[in-house]
């Protein structure tokens, strides 16, 4: 169970076989990689700096990895996210879930990410290649996806 | 009351501080009178607050909605919508 919020680039590999070793019964790896886009709205983007609310986020994640483990059988999991000026085709956030069989490890992971954007608290500013600077506008599709999950899974 | 409030991403921006330590009135109870109050005490404050329908809050770093009591709370944060992942 590992959540970490850094500037650095991560491995994702090293990330895997970290989970790989937790435990012999794990037969399910699944990995979600999140990057920067080059182009948002038919514009160039330029870079993109992720801030956040430095404690609230590590408690905000901690506690959505916490539901997850409730819900499904995970044998573990892990969400690093990024930080600061990244640059169009970064990494900007990891999640990884193991888990004995496939469906569980996909679930879980799907279920991480739509409770991180809409809860963890990390904003987005978006710099044009013009050198002009934009906040990311929260998107409703992000509460409809997380609305999918209010019922406990069968 | 003291309490330290927190602002980030076009709260902060527009407040122009990251942080301030405040003596709030006793009669600011809730999450919803501070940003209220905070309004009222200078233009940047009044013009971070214009859309408070869409700020969002957390009390001592926990998601709280506006009608969220003050009491027993030391650090006040206000934030547009997250936008991470």
């Amino acid at each position: 169970m590992t959540v970490r919020v850094q500037n650095e680039d991560f491995d994702v590999n090293a990330e895997i076989d970290a989970l790989r070793g937790l435990s012999d019964e794990i037969g399910a790896i699944v990995t979600f990689t999140g990057t920067v886009r080059g182009r948002a709205n038919g514009e160039s983007l330029s870079a993109m700096t992720l801030e956040h609310y430095p404690g609230m986020t590590e408690r905000e994640l901690a506690r959505v990895e916490a539901m997850a483990l409730e819900r499904w059988p995970l044998q573990g999991t892990t969400i690093i996210h990024r930080i600061g000026e990244l640059e169009p085709g970064a990494n900007i956030v990891l999640v990884v879930t193991a888990s004995r069989h496939r469906q569980a490890a996909f679930d879980a992971a799907a279920f991480l990410m739509d409770y991180l954007k809409t809860s963890a608290t990390f904003w987005k500013k978006e710099a044009a290649a013009d050198g002009s600077g934009s906040w990311v506008d929260a998107r409703e599709s992000d509460d409809e996806a997380l609305a999918r999950w209010a019922d406990p899974p069968a | 009351m003291k309490l330290t409030i927190k602002y980030f991403a076009w709260v902060r921006e527009k407040v122009g501080v990251g942080e301030e330590q405040l003596d709030v009135p006793d009669d600011v109870t809730t999450v919803g009178d501070l940003a209220a109050w905070l309004a009222t005490r200078s233009e940047a404050h009044a013009n971070a607050f214009a859309r408070a329908d869409v700020i969002r809050a957390a009390c001592d770093q926990t998601h709280a909605p506006p009608t969220a009591p003050l009491a027993n709370v030391s650090e006040v944060a206000f934030f547009p919508p997250v936008t991470g992942g």
